[in-house]
């Protein structure tokens, strides 16, 4: 799943992370316990995203349930993953097809 | 108490005592339990000798340990399985994040009973044990949402005595962290 703003996002990523090395995707889960004003405080902390970019990523996971929140290699996804974790969210990494 | 608030680069707030034991007791409970996880974790002379430590390669059987140490890998909201490519997969991530995930998930149990007083009264914190009260706050929510079922539907006023009680806690909890991310966020 990806929105203007995702692929605005993508486009800025700096040359040499070529598409072959970031195949993997983290996807951040709703859950009825986590807060939308923590999750949008998690976002912006894990990942340095502004504010509004972080808003919008949780309202993505807020109304349809999931969204992906960052892409890369297997290693940098993994790290995510476990960073979300830690914070308490519910994420898990997937292989793009 | 009345939220935090900002104070000259930390966020202050008052806490009577009933408040700091509750605060205290149910991070004690989390830290508690994640220690019990990390004992059953395999003890192997690879890891001795490499210092590289493993946990399990399965997932906490408690439910309540599962969404605080939760899979790498998407299982099947139906069946719980993984695709029968990722369990394998899920199951080495797992041995290896693990350990670490219980240590920063104690180290945040850590930073919330060194600086809540036992008595109550002020709490002062830095930015960086702020975001450790968070974290923590966060994980005592998960571990009472998941034991008493909060979903998105949840009534406000349940039938049984008990429940109705703890889940006022989840909720002084919820608004406790929520004026946290307010006051580290305004």
């Amino acid at each position: 799943m990806t929105t203007p703003a995702e692929a605005e996002r993508a486009q800025l990523e700096p040359a040499g992370t070529g598409a072959e090395d970031k195949p993997w995707t983290t996807v951040v889960w709703n859950d009825p316990v986590n807060l939308m004003s923590y999750v949008t405080y998690v976002l912006q902390q894990i990942f340095g995203y502004d504010r509004e970019h972080a808003t919008k990523l949780m309202l993505e996971v807020h109304h349809q349930g999931r969204a992906a929140v960052s892409s890369g290699s297997k290693e940098k996804v993994e790290g995510d993953v476990a960073k979300l974790h830690a914070a308490g969210l519910w994420a898990t990494m997937q292989k793009d097809s | 108490m009345h939220g935090w608030k900002r104070e000259d680069g930390h966020v202050v707030a008052e806490l009577s005592q009933q408040e700091a034991a509750v605060v205290r007791g149910l991070v004690g409970q989390v830290r508690d339990m994640l220690t019990a996880r990390s004992e059953e974790a395999p003890q192997d002379e690879l890891s001795e000798i490499t210092g590289i430590r493993t946990g399990p390669s399965t997932p906490p059987q408690d439910r309540v340990m599962e969404r605080l140490l939760p899979d790498f890998y998407r299982r099947d909201p139906d069946t719980g399985e993984s695709d029968e490519e990722e369990s394998g997969a899920a199951g080495a991530l797992r041995s290896l994040h693990e350990p670490e995930l219980i240590e920063a998930k104690t180290a945040v149990t850590g930073t919330v009973l060194r600086t809540c007083p036992r008595e109550g009264g002020t709490v002062r914190l830095t930015a960086e044990q702020a975001d450790g009260w968070l974290s923590a706050l966060n994980d005592v929510r998960l571990a009472l949402g998941t034991a008493l079922e909060v979903d998105e539907d949840s009534p406000e006023e349940p039938e049984d005595d008990l429940v109705r009680e703890h889940l006022g806690v989840y909720q002084w909890l919820t608004w406790v962290q929520d004026s946290l991310v307010e006051a580290m966020t305004s």
